[in-house]
């Protein structure tokens, strides 16, 4: 089962802020996926040594890339050429 | 270059597209001067991409998808980018950020998803061809619920570059029309190998569909017609597969045990991977611009929470969860190992039949907010998973209807058969339109 | 490394969630270690190292970007696929892959069977898809060993695993990373590959740790894989204790006594002691303080020369790794087999023994760097055979180049040749090669270019004075006649049979000549004057 403290938790896993009144709904639903996952206990692991399609390479040869005014293109946060992002501290 | 123009300018009552091009310039080709419409999730150079999510609002690729690419090489007019559950996260078009597409056959209705804007906008008549993109059913459910064609190619056999990922070990973007003859022909200008998608495989589709199926072996797993399936639905998808058999082919009933946990794996898969890719949409490079007055984490979190949906929430939180230390082990690598047995199944089966013909879809489509929560929800993608977790092709067309609304039939077949599926799905339509 | 050396993946075990919060780490209970009066003498220091290295690729890892970015400006070296846009795929460079495939087997690696990339996943602005690409539990090699010069003799240090990912974006943060309002983001960097090289905690003081690197170093030259010249090219992360003596042998990792620190962000070779030798200290500090030591991450600060108390919760982080569906798994280990590995520094050690005669601490010293092995090895065979060559380039030369911080790199080892030429021509004496040499390395490091050795010889009139028949007028008798008569008293010992009046003499001349006279010559042309006098 998992407790509402929980799905707090896992939203700062996944770096996503929860709504506190959306808490309870999230909870209950996640209890309900949870419990249908269940049926994965079933499957028992086994290394599989298939054939699987292995090694696609390319060559390491130069593709020219982008021009700064088209990398930084799709923000208006820039500054001498570079992101600017959040600070970090 | 000799080139033309197009105008396109649609009368789009269902909500179809999110945006349309007016004057599309073209060339010559194949596909000279068609409008094709293309899911919001395909990459269009210099037309806004969105994944119909507010995350991504003001996005505009510096690229064309190879998809995209391939479509325009053949003189395709790229009619506009359709609506679709974000990030392809749903199976009504409901989860779209910007409303639901309605359904053209009964508007009252969902025309399914995650591909509903493609379907719709076939199905309303305003372009013969459009992409979408199949992940657990996304093509196939739309097409059925819309009663046109729809295929997922096999996994591999078109390229992926420039499709924004949900889960991509699972999706396919794929071609969907009003008949066999055109998503063939679709097929034909999409597929083949491109060197910038490492899991692409080298199989060009030079196809014209043939609707002799005399002495084919049809297998039908009886767990497509077990519980949660519309009696009403199973009945017309097994008239459909009677016309296959009086046109000469073979029936054999089978099963697939693996169908007991292959949602499960699926939906543990998708949401895993989904929540690795979500993760970069950060607002640093593109889409809405972070909030540099605060903390990384701080905008990251709120925009994370304000830029998402609740099902794509719900998702990358899931799959955030499965993949968690002391979690993985129990949910996602039991998932693999159930989508092994997935594969194991359908070689089994392929070695006494040539394709599996089934519903593509439990039901009909639904009125719009018929299923509020998540997990029904999820249980509608049963029939159309199978295909997604072991790659293989599967095509749903039309086949009958139940009070008026459309039911797709399904056909599955072996890896690289798409020619096949298509075969069978031809005759089908030969066979009904006679 | 608290998440590269766990290569197995915990299974499942249903138990509720909250309960998994804690840090992996155990902090033992401390029991002998707490008290003023311990004798801290039978302690040791245990240190095992990550490195990080970049691979001197033409293109970066999974684009064709080029990695010769370091004099552009940002986002010049950025395309969809390291830029992250959305529906782009990575591709695999083919080269990255067999440099570090070379790695492994220099490092005596077994190349797994079958390997594989996974995710990291981790929220940072210089991450340009929210998460790394990097391997996890199926890296390219494992289990290895590099033989170096440890404390007491030859020491094999163990290889754990050697593994291929990208780098990150660079991250400007102006005014400092604590004052900066906001961060700049370059993704010139982001995804150039980069080879990870974890050791076994094999190191007993931060001496060794430092041996191990420049050996490393010098193994990733002659594989040609690496360039240790460009900045940022390294990087290493190091984990240091300090055990009770013979604890970590009997226990073995993860049953430490005392816990363990993780030093972050170490980007020089030099950087490497300074940071664990601050390191031992403190944490030696902290036990006779009778301070616990726990399990901590610290980073280095270059230009203190320190280590700082880490203020992120790296050590609670869940990287949920799992294998990239963009990526083809890799089976690669039948092409190591037919990959040829060039001499490597101890092969060429022996050869530069057996071949040249030299010592071997020359010989170690020359095969340490492969430039100047290559130098060295390209000498014509008179020269390089010869002791006085050896300690030449050995001692003078990288000495010379080590009190200016320099490297052999950007210098012109064409002019070194043609000055050590001359010099065993006999055309300038040992003090003048030497001055020569010195005047060369300054213009060198002032402005990136020098002169030939002869301009610079006849610039500082070092070449050799010429000395004609006794007799004759030539500077040598010139200067060794002046110092005659400007020392009389001199004159006057060494006709009582004082020799060391000679020698006093012999010293006047070269002052006079600046040391472009051989003695040998000084020495017999002022015999030859003070005989003739008597
Ligand atoms: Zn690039």
């Amino acid at each position: 089962m998992i407790t509402e403290r929980d799905t707090e938790h896992i939203g700062q896993l996944a770096d996503i802020a929860i709504h506190r009144e959306e808490l309870a709904a999230f909870t209950s639903r996640f209890n309900e996926i949870l419990e249908y996952f269940d049926l994965l206990d079933q499957v028992e692991v086994v290394e599989s040594i298939e054939g699987r399609e292995c090694n696609v390479f390319r060559e390491d040869e130069v593709i020219p890339s982008l021009s700064q005014q088209d990398a930084l293109a799709n923000t208006r946060e820039k500054e001498e050429g570079f992101f600017r992002a959040p600070r970090v501290m | 270059m000799p080139g033309f123009t197009v105008s396109f300018h649609p009368e789009d009552r269902f909500f179809a597209f999110l945006r349309t091009v007016g004057e599309i310039s073209c060339r010559e080709g194949r596909l000279s001067g068609i409008p094709v419409a293309v899911k919001d999730n395909i990459s269009t150079a210099g037309i806004e991409t969105t994944c119909a999510s507010r995350i991504l609002e003001g996005y505009i690729p510096p690229y064309d998808a190879t998809v995209v690419e391939r479509l325009k090489n053949e003189g395709a007019a790229i009619a506009g980018k359709t609506n679709m559950d974000e990030f392809g996260m749903g199976t009504t078009t409901e989860n779209s950020a910007f409303g639901p597409t309605r359904n053209p056959v009964d508007p009252s209705r969902v025309p399914g998803g995650s591909s509903g804007g493609s379907a719709a906008a076939i199905a309303a008549g305003l372009v013969p061809l459009a992409l979408g993109t199949d992940t657990g059913g996304s093509i196939r459910c739309p097409a059925a619920f819309c009663g046109i064609v729809g295929l997922k190619p096999t996994y591999g056999r078109v390229s992926r570059y420039g499709l924004i990922a949900y889960a991509n070990s699972l999706e396919q973007i794929g071609p969907m029309a009003a008949n066999v003859t055109d998503a063939n022909l679709l097929m034909g200008v999409i597929a083949g190998h491109d060197p910038r998608d490492s899991t692409s495989l080298d199989f060009p589709y030079l196809h014209t569909p043939d609707p002799e199926i005399r002495g084919m072996r049809i297998g039908v797993p009886e767990e497509f017609f077990g519980e949660g399936v519309d009696p009403r639905v199973a009945s017309v998808v097994w008239e459909g597969i009677s016309l296959l058999e009086r046109k000469g082919a073979e029936i054999v009933t089978c099963r697939m045990p693996s169908m007991a946990y292959a949602l499960a794996a699926y939906y543990v898969t998708c949401t895993s991977e989904a929540s690795s890719n979500l993760a970069r949409f950060d607002g640093v490079r593109y889409g809405p611009p972070a909030d540099t007055k605060k903390t990384w984490h701080e905008s990251f979190q709120e925009r994370r929470r304000d830029g998402f949906g609740e099902e794509v929430r719900r998702r990358i939180m899931l799959g955030t969860f499965t993949l968690s230390s002391g979690y993985y082990g129990k949910y996602y690598a039991k998932a693999q190992a159930a989508r092994n047995q997935v594969r194991a199944d359908f070689e089994r089966l392929f070695r006494e039949v040539d394709v599996l013909a089934g519903p593509t879809m439990p039901t009909v489509a639904f009125k719009f907010g018929e299923k509020s929560d998540p997990l029904s929800m999820y249980l509608s993608d049963i029939l159309t998973v199978p295909a997604n977790l072991a790659g293989v092709p599967a095509i749903s067309v039309p086949c009958g209807r139940v009070e008026g609304l459309p039911v797709g039939l399904q056909i599955m077949g072996r890896w690289m058969e798409d020619e096949r599926v298509v075969d069978v799905g031809y005759a089908f339509e030969q066979g009904v339109s006679r | 490394m608290t998440d590269t050396t766990k290569v197995s993946r915990p299974t499942g075990d249903g138990i509720s969630f909250s309960e998994k919060k804690g840090t992996d780490i155990q902090n033992h209970t401390e029991t002998a270690n707490v008290g003023m009066n311990r004798d801290f003498s039978d302690d040791e220091v245990i240190i095992g190292l990550e490195i990080h290295c970049q691979l001197d690729t033409r293109t970066k890892l999974f684009c064709g970007c080029s990695t010769d970015y370091r004099d552009d400006s940002p986002n010049t070296h950025v395309c969809p696929i390291c830029l992250g846009l959305p529906g782009s795929l990575p591709r695999m460079n083919k080269k990255a892959i067999e440099y570090a495939l070379r790695v492994g087997k220099a490092l005596n690696c077994t190349i797994l069977e079958e390997s594989e990339f996974s995710r990291k996943n981790y929220f940072y602005p210089d991450l340009n898809k929210g998460f790394q690409i990097t391997q996890y539990d199926k890296p390219l090699a494992v289990k290895g060993h590099l033989d170096i010069e440890g404390d007491d003799g030859e020491k094999r240090v163990r290889i754990t695993r050697v593994h291929v990912e990208e780098d990150p974006g660079r991250l400007v943060h102006k005014g400092g990373v604590d004052r900066a309002k906001y961060t700049l983001v370059d993704y010139n960097r982001a995804g150039i590959p980069l080879i990870e090289i974890v050791t076994e905690p094999d190191f007993r003081s931060p001496k060794e740790a430092r041996r191990f690197l420049n050996k490393l170093r010098a193994t990733l030259e002659y594989l040609g894989v690496f360039d240790s010249e460009k900045e940022g090219s390294l990087r290493v992360d190091a984990n240091i204790s300090i055990q009770p003596k013979g604890w970590f042998d009997r226990f073995g990792k993860g049953k430490e006594d005392r816990g363990r620190v993780e030093v972050k962000n170490i980007s020089s070779y030099k950087g490497v002691e300074k940071a664990l030798t601050f390191e031992v200290t403190r944490q030696k500090n902290s036990l006779r303080r009778g301070q616990k030591l726990e399990s901590a991450t610290r980073h280095f600060v270059e230009a203190r020369g320190v280590t700082t108390a880490s203020r992120s919760k790296e050590m609670e982080q869940d990287y949920r790794y799992f294998p990239e569906p963009d990526l083809r798994p890799l089976r690669v280990s039948d092409w190591a087999d037919r990959i040829v590995i060039p001499e490597l520094p101890d092969a060429r050690k022996t050869r530069f023994i057996e071949d040249y005669c030299l010592s071997p601490t020359h010989a170690a010293t020359l095969t340490g760097d492969w430039q100047i092995a290559e130098f060295y090895d390209n000498l014509p065979n008179d020269l390089k055979t010869s002791t006085a060559t050896a300690t030449w380039v050995a001692d003078t030369l990288l000495g010379e180049l080590n009190y200016r911080d320099m490297t052999i790199r950007g210098v012109p080892l064409s002019h070194f040749k043609e000055l050590l030429l001359i010099r065993q021509s006999g055309e300038i004496t040992e003090k003048g090669a030497v001055e020569v040499l010195r005047s060369l390395l300054d213009q060198q490091k002032e402005r990136g270019t020098c002169e030939l050795p002869w301009e610079c010889i006849e610039r500082l009139g070092l070449k050799v004075l010429g000395c004609a028949a006794p007799g004759g007028k030539d500077p040598v008798t010139s200067a060794a006649e002046e110092a005659i008569a400007e020392n009389p008293q001199a004159v006057a010992d060494f006709c009582k049979g004082r020799s060391e009046a000679l020698n006093f003499l012999v010293g006047q001349v070269m002052k006079k000549t600046r040391g472009c006279a051989k003695p040998a010559d000084v020495n017999r042309v002022l015999t030859g004057i003070l005989s003739r006098g008597e």
